[in-house]
C-alpha cells in the first residue's frame, strides 16, 4: 500500500481520537467542570461507575475503539520519526516490530475491556 | 581587498578539512567565481572548484558561501556586505577534494522518478505524425519547475536531507512534479509509485528551505504540497491533443519567419 494510504489512516484516526478523547477527557478528568456546568457525574473511578461502563456496550466499544486510533497514531507517528534514524536495511524489521508492538497491545488491551466487561464490569 | 576563507581538503592526504585564507583585490561587478579563478590562476592553483558556464545556466559552481548554499557565479562580492568571505563545499554531500562534491546522490533521486515525458502513445513518440497541443495556461503549471539547473543547492539546503539520507528530495520531487503536470505525459502512476513511499513525499517537513536557495526562484516545498494533495484526493489531468502542424499559415506583420529545419527529412519518410 502506498505510503499516502497509511498518512490518510493517521488523519482519519487523529479526528476520531479528538472525538474519543475529548469525551474521555471530559467524562473522566473534568467532573469538577462537568459539577460546574450542572451536570451532576459521580466520581468516575468510583466502583459502581467503573462497573456500569463495563457492562454497558457501548463504553467497551469506544474504549475498544479509542485503544485502536490511538494505537495506529501513535505507532505511525513513532515508525515515521525512527525510520528517519533507522539505517535503510533495518527499515523492514522496524515497520514489523512496530506492527508486532500494536497488535500485542491492542490484543492485551481488548482482552482487558472484554474480560473485564464479562465478569460485570470489574 | 577582501579575505577568502576557503575550506580545503583533500581526503587522500588530509586527515580532516582545514580553512586556508586567501587575499583578492575586488572590483566592482566580481562575482565569488571570479575570486576563486583569481585564487586559482595567481595565488594557489592546487584549489580545485567544479564551474563551467560562469552565467547561471549549468548549476556546476553550487557552493556554501557565508553560510548559504548558492552559485558562486551568481553571487556577486560586493552584495555580501562584508570584507570576509566563507566558501565550503555544499553540506550533504560527500566532498571529493576541496569545494567539489559528489553529485551522485542528487542525479540517482534525480532519475529514480523518471525524469521525461512517457507518452500515452509510445509509437506516436518514436515515430511522430503530428504535433501536441498545449495551451500556454497548461505550460504555465510547469514551467517554473522546468528551470530547475541541477545545480543541487535545494539538497544542501534541505534539513531533511540532513538526517535523512534516504530522502529522495525537493530536486527529484519537484521535477516528479513537472512531469506530472505535463498534459503530454502519461507516466504518473509510475512516477507516483517512486515518491509516494517513506522516505518520498511524506518525509518532507515543510521547512522550505529548498525554495530559498534556489537560484531559477524554482519552489520544490509548493510542488511537494501539491502533489501531496493529488496523492490523497487523486488527479485529474487533461491530455495534449494531437494537431496537425499548421500550414499555409500567414504570418502577422512584424513576425519574423521561422529558420528553416537544419536537418531535413528524406522523401517518404514520415
Amino acid at each position: 500500500m502506498r505510503e499516502s494510504r497509511y498518512w490518510i489512516l493517521s488523519l482519519v484516526a487523529a479526528a476520531c481520537l479528538v472525538v474519543l478523547l475529548g469525551t474521555h477527557l471530559f467524562l473522566m478528568h473534568l467532573d469538577t467542570l462537568l459539577a460546574y456546568l450542572g451536570m451532576a457525574n459521580p466520581d468516575p473511578l468510583d466502583y459502581s461507575a467503573v462497573m456500569a461502563r463495563g457492562r454497558s456496550g457501548g463504553w467497551v466499544g469506544a474504549y475498544i475503539l479509542l485503544l485502536a486510533f490511538s494505537l495506529y497514531h501513535g505507532l505511525y507517528g513513532l515508525r515515521s520519526v525512527l525510520s528517519e534514524v533507522v539505517s535503510p536495511p533495518g527499515q523492514r524489521m522496524l515497520t514489523w516490530a512496530v506492527i508486532a508492538v500494536g497488535f500485542i497491545a491492542f490484543t492485551w488491551g481488548t482482552y482487558v475491556v472484554i474480560k473485564s466487561s464479562l465478569m460485570g464490569g470489574v | 581587498m577582501a579575505v577568502f576563507k576557503i575550506q580545503r581538503y583533500d581526503p587522500e592526504k588530509d586527515g580532516r578539512p582545514y580553512f586556508q585564507t586567501y587575499e583578492v583585490p575586488v572590483e566592482q561587478g566580481m562575482s565569488i567565481l571570479d575570486c576563486l579563478f583569481y585564487i586559482k590562476e595567481r595565488l594557489d592553483a592546487t584549489l580545485s572548484f567544479r564551474a563551467s558556464c560562469r552565467m547561471g545556466i549549468c548549476g556546476s559552481c553550487a557552493m556554501y558561501i557565508n553560510g548559504l548554499p548558492r552559485l558562486a557565479c551568481e553571487t556577486q562580492v560586493t552584495s555580501l556586505a562584508t570584507d570576509t568571505i566563507e566558501v565550503r563545499p555544499l553540506p550533504n554531500y560527500e566532498v571529493i577534494k576541496d569545494l567539489v562534491v559528489d553529485l551522485a546522490p542528487l542525479f540517482e533521486k534525480h532519475q529514480r522518478v523518471r525524469p521525461w515525458i512517457i507518452p500515452y502513445d509510445p509509437v506516436e513518440l518514436d515515430r511522430p505524425t503530428k504535433e501536441y497541443h498545449q495551451s500556454p495556461a497548461e505550460l504555465e503549471r510547469y514551467l517554473q519547475f522546468a528551470y530547475c539547473l541541477k545545480c543541487g543547492l535545494c539538497l544542501a539546503a534541505c534539513p531533511t536531507v540532513a538526517t535523512d539520507q534516504e530522502f529522495i528530495g525537493p530536486q527529484a520531487l519537484a521535477q516528479a512534479f513537472r512531469y506530472n503536470s505535463d498534459t503530454r505525459d502519461g507516466g504518473d502512476t509510475e512516477r507516483m509509485a517512486a515518491v509516494d513511499t517513506l522516505h518520498g513525499l511524506w518525509r518532507c517537513h515543510m521547512a522550505g528551505a529548498c525554495a530559498e536557495v534556489c537560484p531559477k526562484g524554482v519552489d520544490p516545498a509548493l510542488a511537494i504540497q501539491l502533489m501531496k494533495r493529488e496523492a490523497v484526493f487523486g488527479k485529474k489531468k487533461g491530455r495534449a491533443r494531437l494537431a496537425d502542424p499548421p500550414h499555409a499559415v500567414k504570418l502577422l506583420p512584424g513576425i519574423l519567419k521561422a529558420p528553416e529545419p537544419t536537418v531535413k527529412r528524406s522523401e517518404g519518410e514520415i
